[in-house]
């Protein structure tokens, strides 16, 4: 990996989907290491599709996407996918293999891992979202949000640069929603939170991008932004009944 | 319906398991070819979708209901080979998890809903939508058509391998009547459920519909100085075509096992008809039967049912060569089209 | 469909029977079938062997026999077929109960009522003693294309999915006073259909993507893998060898 380089690069970013859609209009955004940013954006805003540029699912139509300096393209593909850790959305699409354990083991093995080695990879994260004891259930029997930490640790298993979740809290009951933030906390990698929940998004992340119609609308401190009434009104954002923005970090 | 375990022979069994073994090789090369590594699971996903299709019952009239078989309908959605595919896939789940269907069935059971279905679905549609304008309307006309084509024709191989191991004595006039009748009948449901669930999912994804594919738009900056159109986006995959050669060979493989299962039947008769011959006394009425069941026999029955069913098999065989003559003049004509088709790249194969 | 039960067919225990590996049991069970077929219908004493033998494996297993009773109302349709086949049958007619009977129909009608059942109880003790995803494992093994078992097993996976989708749809409809009662409802059902393909289709695609982000280049890595001993061959293959045995001596009385 090139050292210095920032984590994620996107520039002049623009797609249209096969249907006909058009969903990103010229996205711009840096992203250092280590960095925990949240990606806000109402419904629709494009979020989902540039996350899906972070690690080549989709092809930019315009513009380009580095992670860690290596530019996303056909023949980085493999090497970009081992950097980028995508968690979905719906845990449903994420975990696909018939048990906890073959489905954490897929990423690894895809890199090559076989024997002890694998295993240890596939302990150790489950370890690290505390569902090694569901290690031989099939994920269809696991509650909601077991089932979402299980999806950290499928992309965790590949010790990937940056992982990137795709609203993280959405389902989670509030026990859930808590475990899972002092997971994310606890992790030792640039993080790329796409959410809707700000409150969330305050608690975990410094900075904040708030993106809305295909573009990055604005770029600060999650802290400011998140007070700047005027903003969240004109992108279609709300904090909930009765939160305010505290004064200090807590 | 399944056919269960005892309904066939086991020649017919075994020629039957051999030719959907055929026909499933085949489609697995071309639905490679067409969804590359995508296919196990755009594949799993629609045999799931399938598997809960049919369990998805339709009124008819008062008190019956039916229910979708869905060859036809996923040829159409998703493309022959992987329609072929993804009802082999339940078929092969209902008989193995569900005891749904005989195992020694199998090859019987694939061939007729998965094989036959599909291909005839996607032959029929194809025949109408080339020609016409490809509207919404001649979409949904034609998958009325193809569902309720498929189902008959289904029927009609079931009762070609009826003639040639079936286990129960029944007059093939009737067999072929009874089950052409009832089929067709299914059919005009299939054809109704085919042609309105084709319908609901172009009104929402149109691209999602096989064959109907293939616009490109370009795509909109928005900068400070106002929006700018650039390239295109990704240029989308040609909706493909059934190739002439897995047909072909398709066809090629039903010859075979018809020439072959005729063939041994016809080797072995001479036995059957002497031991007919031999046992005119009290034993004439079992012994037949013992033989007509066996693997290596069933033709003392058979060589006097012949007989007194030739009038009817003819009937069904002037059927089968009218098809197959209409089928050879499409093909050549195919043929052709495509050697004219040949000068632009993007048809040739 | 009983919500959150994925497979009701699958008993679980300990077993020598839910022990052998999945590709022995296969293997097993389609030859028993082969030769079930293959043995002449009139050796009744044949189909009574095979039964016992079916008998002493729900035994080994622990499979009750109520279990294996209820499971068999699959093949109901194609016994109202079969009970059919004397009525409208060719040949000698005999008389039973003041109904106008053909012989061979009624041999037809045993001989497919007694194959099928004999099929159908091999197929749901197979069930009843194979985990799903152990069966899918052995069918890799006995070499049955990758791509085929694959996509079975995307199906199994997601069947559950699926159908929580169309009874969720099918709520959804009821709460709101839709009946199905005959075919001038049938778009309201095939739009469901419609969608649920959908759903289906772009789950698919998500699916495919949560593949390619962990590095799916098109090959499944194999990790599970199982061996079978010759002992495990030895006594899986017990069953059709007896079944063999049945049908060549059936052949040999004739």
């Amino acid at each position: 990996m090139t050292s210095g380089s920032p984590s994620l690069t996107v520039s002049r970013l623009a797609y249209a989907y096969p249907d006909g859609t058009q969903a990103l209009y010229g996205v711009d955004l840096t992203i250092e290491r280590g960095e925990r940013v949240a990606l806000l954006g109402p419904n629709g805003a494009g979020k989902t599709t540039l996350v899906m540029h972070l690690n080549g699912i989709l092809t930019a139509g315009h513009g380009t996407v580095e992670v860690a300096g290596l530019p996303v393209r056909a023949d980085t593909l493999r090497e970009i996918r081992r950097r980028v850790g995508l968690v979905f959305q719906d845990p449903d699409d994420q975990l696909f293999m018939p048990t906890v354990r073959e489905d954490v083991a897929f990423g690894p093995a895809n890199l090559g891992l076989r024997g002890a080695e694998l295993d240890r990879r596939v302990r150790d994260a489950l370890e690290r979202v505390g569902m090694l004891d569901a290690i031989d259930r099939p994920p269809h029997h696991l509650s909601f949000g077991q089932r979402r930490r299980v999806a950290v640790a499928t992309v965790l298993a590949m010790e990937p640069e940056i992982l990137v979740l795709d609203e993280p809290s959405s389902n989670l009951d509030p026990a859930s929603r808590r475990e899972l933030a002092e997971i994310l906390r606890s992790l030792d990698v640039t993080v790329l939170m796409v959410t809707h929940d700000l409150p969330y998004a305050l608690e975990l992340c410094e900075r904040s991008l708030v993106m809305s119609e295909g573009v990055i609308a604005a770029d600060g401190p999650t802290r400011e932004l998140l007070a700047d009434a005027r903003l969240l009104a004109a992108h279609r954002l709300e904090l909930p009944y009765g939160f305010a923005v505290p004064a200090q970090p807590g | 319906m399944h056919v269960p375990d005892g309904f066939f022979d086991v020649p017919v069994s075994v020629g039957a398991g051999v030719f959907a073994a055929a026909g499933v090789a085949v489609c697995l090369r071309g639905a490679k070819r067409e969804l590359d590594d995508r296919t196990a699971p755009m594949a799993g996903l629609v045999a799931a979708f399938i598997f809960a299709a049919q369990m998805l019952n339709f009124p008819v009239a008062a008190g019956t209901s039916g229910h979708l078989l869905g060859g036809a309908l996923a040829a159409i959605l998703v493309g022959p080979y992987t329609a072929v595919l993804c009802v082999a896939v339940v078929l092969l789940v209902q008989g193995f998890f569900f005891a749904d269907g005989g195992l020694t069935a199998l090859g019987v059971n694939i061939t007729l809903m998965a094989i036959v279905t599909s291909v005839v679905g996607w032959a029929v549609f194809r025949l109408i939508t080339r020609g016409a304008p490809r509207g919404r309307a001649t979409l949904v006309a034609a998958s009325f058509v193809a569902a309720l084509v498929s189902v008959p024709s289904a029927a009609l191989v079931f009762t070609a391998l009826f003639w040639l191991g079936g286990t129960a004595p029944i007059e093939l006039g009737s067999v072929a009547a009874a089950m052409g009748g009832v089929h067709l009948l299914i059919g005009l449901g299939e054809g109704f459920i085919t042609a309105l669930t084709v319908s609901s999912v172009l009104a929402v994804r149109p691209d999602l519909v096989y064959g109907a594919r293939g616009m490109t738009r370009t795509l909109t900056l928005r900068t400070a100085d106002g929006d700018v159109e650039v390239g295109p986006a990704a240029p989308e995959a040609p909706p493909a075509r059934i190739g002439l050669r897995p047909v072909l060979v398709g066809g090629a493989l039903v010859a075979v096992l018809l020439a072959g299962v005729v063939s041994f039947y016809a080797s072995s008769a001479p036995d059957g008809l002497e031991k007919v011959a031999a046992d005119k006394g009290l034993s004439a009425q079992e012994k037949p039967h013992t033989a007509e069941n066996g693997p290596l026999a069933g033709y003392s029955v058979k060589g006097v049912d012949d007989q007194r069913l030739s009038n009817g098999l003819a009937g069904v065989a002037g059927v089968a060569l009218t098809v197959a003559a209409g089928g050879g003049v499409f093909y050549v004509v195919r043929r052709r089209r495509r050697g004219t088709d040949a000068m632009t790249p993007a048809s040739a194969r | 469909m009983s919500a959150g039960h994925h497979h009701p067919i699958y008993r679980p225990a300990d077993t020598p029977v839910h022990r052998l590996p999945p590709q022995c049991k296969l293997a097993a069970v389609v030859a028993f079938a082969v030769f079930v077929v293959a043995t002449p219908r009139e050796r009744f004493w044949a189909f009574a062997v095979d039964a016992l033998l079916l008998a002493a494996v729900a035994a080994a297993a622990r499979v009750p026999a109520g279990t294996i009773v209820r499971r068999m109302a699959i093949e109901v349709p194609f016994v109202l077929f079969a009970l059919a086949i004397p009525l409208i049958g060719t040949g000698e007619r005999v008389q039973v109960l003041g109904l106008s009977l053909s012989a061979p129909g009624l041999w037809a009608a045993w001989n497919i009522l007694a194959k099928a059942t004999l099929g159908v109880v091999a197929s749901i003790l197979l069930a009843a003693t194979t985990e799903p995803r152990m069966m899918l494992l052995g069918a890799e093994r006995l070499r049955l294309p990758r791509l085929l078992v694959q996509i079975a097993t995307f199906m199994l996976r997601y069947l559950d999915v699926i159908l929580d989708q169309m009874r969720r749809m099918r709520i959804a409809r009821e709460s709101r006073g839709f009946v199905a009662r005959d075919l001038r409802q049938a778009p309201v059902l095939a739009k469901s259909a419609g969608a649920l393909f959908i759903r289906a289709y772009e789950r698919g695609e998500r699916v495919h993507l949560a593949m390619l982000s962990r590095g799916y280049m098109g090959e499944m890595p194999t990790i599970r893998d199982i061996s079978a001993t010759g002992r495990d061959w030895a006594m899986a293959g017990m069953l059709p060898c007896l079944a063999a045995v049945t049908a060549l001596l059936a052949w040999s009385t004739t």
